[in-house]
This record gives C-alpha cells, sequence and structure tokens, in this order.
C-alpha cells in the first residue's frame, strides 16, 4: 500500500480513459500525457492502459508500507526516495517504510508514477480513471487528500520478473533523453484546420499560426485557454453543439481559443477552428500556465503520416525496454 | 437524408445532418447511430449522437495498415447511413418524472412567474403540459437536452449563477427546460426538484433517460416528495 502524507497540487488516478459512454454524458477523462502512460506501465510490467496516478505541477510525497516497483515519467518533480534523487523513466524499487518526495516541476507541467500491479480501485464504467466532477472512478471518486491510503494490485508474471531483477542489481539505464526529446520539444504543435475554418477572417487564420498564444492560468484538464491575438469569425451564427475530442479547438466569442483536453464536456457549441494533431498532444499539455505555444497547420494525411511515425518508433522503443527489462 | 462528412481532427468523423432541432432529424441520427454501433469494427472507439451530428471516433492504431485511414471510416459510416434507410428508431419510451414544484425546492419558481406575469400555479401547469423530447444527454451524467417547452414560459438564465445546485433540479434556460442529473453549479432558474434520480451509478442501467425519450413531467406534494426518498 501506497500511504499519501502531502497530496501535491492534483494528483489523481487515470487510465486511458472511459470510452462508449459520452452518448449518456459521460466524460472520457483519463491521463492528459498518453505517452507517459504506455512507458510508465511498460517500465514496470503491467499493462500499457493500467491505472496510474498523475500527478500536476507540484508532486505529492508518498509513504510506501511494502516494498513497490514505480517508474515516474513525464514532469520531472526532483523526486527523491530517502533523500537520495529518483530516477525518471526507468523502473525503481521503493523499500518498505521509504518516503517518495516530490517538489514544484522543473520542467513539465504533468508526471504519472505507476506501480507493478496497478491501484486495485474498482472499474467504473470500465475504467479506472477518476472523474473528478461527477466524484465517480479513480480513488473514491476524487483527487488524493492527505492520509489516503492507496490499495496495490497483485503484480502479473512480467512485473514479478522485473521485480526480481530490480532487488537483486538495479536498474541503471533509463529511457533515452533522445527519444523523449522527439515527443516533447517539437518547434510547433501541428493542428488541422477545423470544421469551421472557413468562417473565420483570412487575417485571423494567419494570425493564428503567424503569432505566439500562451497557455492563461485557467487552464486546467478540461481545457486550455489560451492568450493572444484574438481570432474573427466573418459570421455570427450559432452552431448546434456536437461532439468534439480531445485536442479540439474552440473559439468563444472573446476570440481567445480553447483547446478541449481529457476532461472536455462531450459536446460543443463554439466554432471550431482547428484540431491539434494526436501526436503532438504530449508536447502541449507538458506546458504550463504562462508557457507559449506555436501552432503550424497540417492536413490529416500529414496529421496521421506523424502519428504513424511515432506508433512505429513506440513499438522500437517497446521492443528495446522489454529487451533491457529481461536482462539481469 | 442529407449527411455530410468531416474530419474532427485525424481520429475522428464528424457526420452531420440537416443543422436543426426536429423530432424528423433526431429519428434519422437515430437510426444510423443505431447502424454504426451494430457489428462495430475493431478500430471504432465510440459514436456520440447529437442534436443533428453523429461524432464516430477511430482508433488510428488499428488503422496504420490503410493506405486512407479516415477514407475506410467514411466508407463504412456511408454503408451505414445507406441501411439505416431500412431501420425504425428505437421505441419511444414516456418516462413520466415528478416534481415538487416552488418552495425550497423551486426557488425561482415565483420569479419565473413574475418574469411572465403569471401566477406560479399556472408556470406550474404550463410546464406539466409541455410535449417533451430528450434530443439527447451531455453536460454531465444523464443530463437530457429537453425539447417541447410552452415558449410562454421560456426565461433567460439567471444573471448570477449558483455554485451548486442540488441534483434532481428542474429548471428552465431559455427555451429549454432540463433536470440536473449530479450536483454542480449552474444559471438554469430551478422551478423544482424530482426525487428520481437520473444518474444512479449503483444501478444499470445508470441512466435514467436517453435521447428519443418522451418526458411527462407530473406535479407531487412535499410530502410525496420526502415519501419517495425512503
Amino acid at each position: 500500500m501506497i500511504k499519501v502524507i502531502e497530496a501535491g497540487l492534483l494528483s489523481s488516478i487515470q487510465d486511458k480513459g472511459r470510452t462508449g459512454y459520452q452518448e449518456s454524458g459521460v466524460i472520457q477523462s483519463g491521463v492528459m500525457d498518453s505517452f507517459t502512460l504506455r512507458i510508465a506501465n511498460t517500465l514496470v510490467g503491467n499493462n500499457e492502459s493500467e491505472g496510474v496516478l498523475e500527478l500536476t505541477l507540484t508532486g505529492p510525497t508518498l509513504e510506501f508500507t511494502e516494498d513497490h516497483l514505480i517508474a515516474l515519467c513525464g514532469a520531472d518533480f526532483s523526486a527523491e526516495i530517502d533523500g537520495e534523487p529518483a530516477p525518471l523513466w526507468r523502473p525503481v524499487v521503493v523499500k518498505k517504510g521509504s518516503t517518495l518526495h516530490m517538489r514544484f516541476s522543473k520542467t513539465g507541467c504533468r508526471g504519472v508514477l505507476a506501480v507493478a500491479g496497478g491501484f486495485d480501485v474498482p472499474d467504473v464504467f470500465g475504467s479506472k480513471s477518476t472523474y473528478l466532477r461527477a466524484g465517480i472512478g479513480g480513488f473514491k471518486g476524487r483527487a488524493l487528500d492527505k492520509e489516503d491510503v492507496l490499495p496495490i494490485g497483485d503484480p502479473g508474471k512480467e512485473s514479478e520478473a522485473i521485480f526480481k531483477r530490480a532487488k537483486e542489481s538495479p536498474f541503471t539505464w533509463s529511457v533515452s533523453g533522445a527519444y523523449t526529446d522527439s515527443v516533447y520539444s517539437p518547434e510547433f504543435i501541428h493542428v488541422m484546420p477545423g470544421l469551421q475554418f472557413d468562417e473565420f477572417t483570412e487575417e485571423s487564420k494567419r494570425t493564428f499560426t503567424s503569432s505566439v498564444y500562451k497557455l492563461s492560468k485557467q487552464s486546467d484538464r478540461m481545457g486550455f485557454r489560451m492568450e493572444g491575438e484574438p481570432l474573427e469569425r466573418t459570421v455570427d451564427e450559432d452552431i448546434l453543439s456536437e461532439g468534439v475530442s480531445f485536442g479540439t479547438i474552440q473559439v468563444p466569442s472573446d476570440g481567445q481559443p480553447i483547446i478541449l483536453l481529457a476532461d472536455r464536456q462531450t459536446l460543443g457549441g463554439y466554432p471550431k477552428i482547428g484540431q491539434v494533431a494526436s501526436v503532438d498532444l504530449p508536447a502541449l499539455i507538458q506546458k504550463k500556465p504562462g508557457e507559449s505555444v506555436r501552432f503550424k497547420w497540417v492536413t490529416v494525411k500529414e496529421a496521421q503520416q506523424l502519428f504513424k511515425k511515432r506508433e512505429q518508433e513506440w513499438q522500437e522503443l517497446k521492443w528495446i525496454m522489454n529487451k533491457k527489462l529481461k536482462e539481469a | 437524408m442529407k449527411v455530410s462528412y468531416y474530419p474532427l481532427g485525424d481520429q475522428a468523423v464528424l457526420l452531420e445532418f440537416e443543422q436543426e432541432v426536429s423530432p424528423e432529424i433526431l429519428s434519422d441520427v437515430q437510426c444510423v447511430y443505431q447502424e454504426i454501433k451494430s457489428d462495430a469494427p475493431e478500430w471504432l472507439i465510440e459514436a456520440v449522437p447529437a442534436y443533428a451530428s453523429i461524432t464516430v471516433h477511430y482508433d488510428l492504431k488499428q488503422l496504420l495498415h490503410a493506405e486512407d485511414a479516415e477514407a475506410v471510416v467514411i466508407d463504412y459510416v456511408k454503408e451505414k447511413v445507406a441501411a439505416s434507410k431500412n431501420s425504425e428508431p428505437p421505441e419511444k419510451r414516456i418516462v413520466r418524472i415528478p416534481v415538487c414544484y416552488g418552495g425550497e425546492f423551486g426557488p425561482d419558481l415565483n420569479e419565473v412567474a413574475e418574469y411572465h406575469q403569471l401566477a406560479p400555479d399556472e408556470v406550474v401547469k404550463r410546464h406539466t403540459n409541455g410535449d417533451y423530447t430528450v434530443y439527447m444527454l451531455g453536460f454531465a451524467p444523464g443530463f437530457p437536452y429537453i425539447g417541447g417547452l410552452d415558449a410562454s414560459i421560456a426565461t433567460p438564465r439567471k444573471k448570477n449563477p449558483r455554485s451548486a445546485i442540488p441534483a434532481g433540479s428542474v429548471g428552465i434556460a431559455g427555451q429549454q427546460t432540463g433536470v440536473y442529473s449530479i450536483e454542480t453549479p449552474g444559471g438554469w432558474q430551478i422551478i423544482g426538484r424530482t426525487p428520481e434520480k437520473l444518474f444512479d451509478i449503483t444501478k444499470n442501467p445508470s441512466f435514467l433517460l436517453r435521447a428519443g425519450d418522451k418526458i411527462e413531467f407530473y406535479p407531487i406534494t412535499e410530502k410525496e416528495y420526502e415519501e419517495w426518498q425512503e
């Protein structure tokens, strides 16, 4: 079990999200950065989509009541285990009685902590993700709080094998920075034209990619509010509410774009100027409030090609990780 | 039936019907939605029906072998649109919802009545007489977007939204009426409350309503409300 000493700013259990219930108004939820979810779970031998603890801006302090195998990926919270720096992107054994302490994030905004065996919380509509506003899923339907005790599931065979090896001699490698840089440091956030793209003025279409947009402080798991040159529509017809997805960029009447994220509502009624390419969502969501973003237009085909390339790189990385995890 | 197809990014396609809120379009949306859901291919994550559209989310990882993933998805939904011409929309259920109007459960009933220069009882009468249809669910689990409010009691939202509106609250916002399915902040004019739960996670199904349902609101007393809760 893992005991919460300090909860951090917003720590909640998330997996790949809840699908199949949007028709009933149940949002998707799930981790903001799906890349960290896959890597962290693979590093501890879990299923890629197992529930993890998602940490935001300031990480928690946790006490371990048993030995556990963990992996920390994503934002760098200067984690320490009993005062010793804890490496990121690597399977690490935390001994019974040890304390994992985290601080304000040095780089990135969100991290995940995966534990071998996963968190032993019930599936709600097929997912362990916490749906904060409805108070369902995850740990008691809410973000972590001081003194919570998180139950951990039984590690599977693969997790046990990695655990055993790590106990005998700790792993000394981490996932390559060259690889994570390619995910997190794109020059631009690629965007595809949205359904109402043509309704925006020619100037707005240009401004959107020629100027810089800054993440406002009112950004959260529902969406990022961006601040910059206002975007104008040539028409002011209302739009009937319709489906949206992770990365849909809506423009309300004040002209400041909002990018919809993991906790977005199932339907949206604002005009959509664009849509963030799936490959660039991890880089986008690691931005902190106050940081800025540059957008670049691509076609759907181009975005899908980028996705395909990323997926191939992931398969290679996974193959290498699994090989290294089996080495004594 | 006229349907247009648009990409919603690299992993979703939006089917747009004629952009109007009407029982005819609702019926078309429902027929196509049923077809899309039946024997769904592995790449189909989910489809989300709305007033006059269906959003089809697909898993690009499952379509990497395809030359043009989006074309595969659009071909599939086009087939389903064609097949839907022979299908019937789901049976229209009539769901009766008891409402305790006014008092502590409906703190804005008097304001709504004054706004229209009607007696509160008259507002209740017109609200219970409406011919209501659930067009879609959204905003919160089990929250219905209901059409059919008597235009004579349509009322603008409150200037200052409340920070917490209890689940079950029945309200009016412009031309819409609705029932809060969970406690949430909101600016609707609250005229009553139902003891029925629109979202109950302990039940299967967890949602009282679904798109296409006809709703009949009927008044109950405070005593009946309290007894309902047992």
